[in-house]
């Protein structure tokens, strides 16, 4: 599995504010390194985030989006106890799930 | 040693000549602390440095709404910044064996007792008696990497800066270090000769004019209200901004999207003066390093920050 995402979550009535913070090169394919060869094209095409395992958000991303993204939602319907979990799989198949327990408001 | 510490003398008579005498002017050992009767420039209201943005706050006198608007787009940027995951990546680095002696770094003292993190980037550089030296964070992780896991310090110097490809080893732990330092207020220790020794030195490199353009750092950072295109430059040598040398970094720049400590900055300094290369994780850096650091006790240190 790829490196770890960092995932906050803030409560606010039943709003959950979410920032998710993922390690990724998001290179564009467009790239040449220092010896001149284009850096290959390699980016999250998908991210999901399930609430206690019902799938609330799906998202297909390009390569556009810039490296070391941060991505930001707001849920509704979710209470403290619940597990949120965020999973990425980026063109190349690699892969990330992490998952927290939403804290009280 | 005596040379050493004539030419500190000859500096420290030197700096007073050529910078106007301020009432935030520097003394060794022990500087002004942050709150000491600020002159004229400085801001109105001096709120906690804690509540302050990563980069700090320009005088009031020069702030005005572009400066309002970077401070603004900083504290946004500071919200969720990828030095965490940096960090994350330190720690990791910090437990777990590896090297030739596969050992972890859990015994690596940083000054404040073997394996005691928190807190202790804050409280460097300081001299360690194991090594004879005064260290700063990364030289002193350098070494537990050297010592406790039989890495090659040739080797660790030969690429120690971040590309777009690769983050080295003693740049990720030094991020974690420096996190478990959140919210801590600076404090080098300046009790042992060493270390006061290492204020003067760094004192006399900031001061020294040389290279092709006769640069010294405090031709950029000696003075208020200076200014590099649309890069507002601190004054070091005054108590109130001394701390925006050392808060921010390490710091994740979002250009190319790489993780840079002070010894990158360092280093990047001395290029942008056209000197000589400084050696990685030498004296003369610990020597500034302990300068910049020794001026910025008493702030609050905000942990690794987050650039353009």
């Amino acid at each position: 599995m790829a490196d770890p995402m960092k995932i906050r979550a803030k409560l606010d009535g039943d709003v959950l504010d979410v920032r998710v913070l993922m390690a990724h090169p998001m290179e564009t394919g467009q790239r040449k390194d220092a010896a001149g060869n284009v850096v290959p094209l390699h980016f999250i095409q998908t991210v999901t985030a399930q609430l206690n395992g019902k799938t609330v958000l799906q998202a297909d991303i390009s390569q556009a989006i810039s490296r070391n993204p941060v991505f930001g939602f707001r849920l509704k319907g979710a209470k403290a106890g619940d597990k949120l979990a965020i999973a990425w799989v980026d063109n190349k198949g690699d892969k990330r799930t992490d998952e927290i327990t939403v804290g009280a408001g | 040693m005596t040379r050493a510490l004539a030419l500190c003398a000859a500096a420290a008579l030197a700096a007073a000549a050529y910078l106007a005498p301020a009432a935030g002017q520097m003394k060794a050992p022990a500087p002004a602390q942050a709150k000491a009767p600020a002159p004229a420039q400085a801001k109105a209201p001096a709120p906690a440095q804690a509540k302050a943005p990563g980069q700090g706050k320009a005088p009031a006198a020069e702030r005005d709404a572009t400066t309002a608007d970077f401070e603004k787009f900083r504290e946004v940027l500071e919200a969720d910044n990828p030095a965490e995951l940096f960090e994350a990546k330190g720690a990791e680095l910090w437990k777990t064996p590896r090297g030739p002696k596969n050992a972890s770094l859990e015994r690596c003292d940083l000054g404040l007792g073997p394996g005691v993190v928190k807190g202790a980037y804050v409280q460097l550089p300081r001299y360690f008696a194991d090594a004879g030296k005064v260290m700063d964070a990364e030289r002193r992780i350098v070494h537990c990497m050297v010592t406790l896991q039989g890495f090659d310090a040739a080797e660790l110097a030969k690429q120690p800066f971040s590309t777009d490809t690769r983050t080295p080893d003693p740049v990720a732990i030094t991020t974690f270090v420096a996190g478990q330092s959140r919210d801590m207020k600076i404090a080098p220790p300046q009790k042992l000769p060493q270390e006061r020794e290492a204020y003067a030195v760094g004192r006399e490199i900031f001061f020294y004019r040389a290279g092709a353009y006769d640069f010294s750092c405090a031709s950029c950072h000696g003075e208020d209200g200076k200014r590099i295109r649309t890069q507002q430059l601190p004054n070091f040598t005054r108590a109130d901004e001394a701390v925006r040398s050392y808060q921010g970094w390490p710091g994740y720049r979002m250009t190319g999207g790489v993780m840079h400590t002070l010894q990158w900055r360092l280093w990047d300094c001395f290029r942008q003066q056209r000197f000589p290369e400084p050696g990685y994780v030498s004296d003369s850096l610990t020597a500034l390093l302990t300068y910049l650091a020794v001026n910025s006790s008493g702030q609050v240190y905000k942990g690794p920050g987050i650039k353009r």
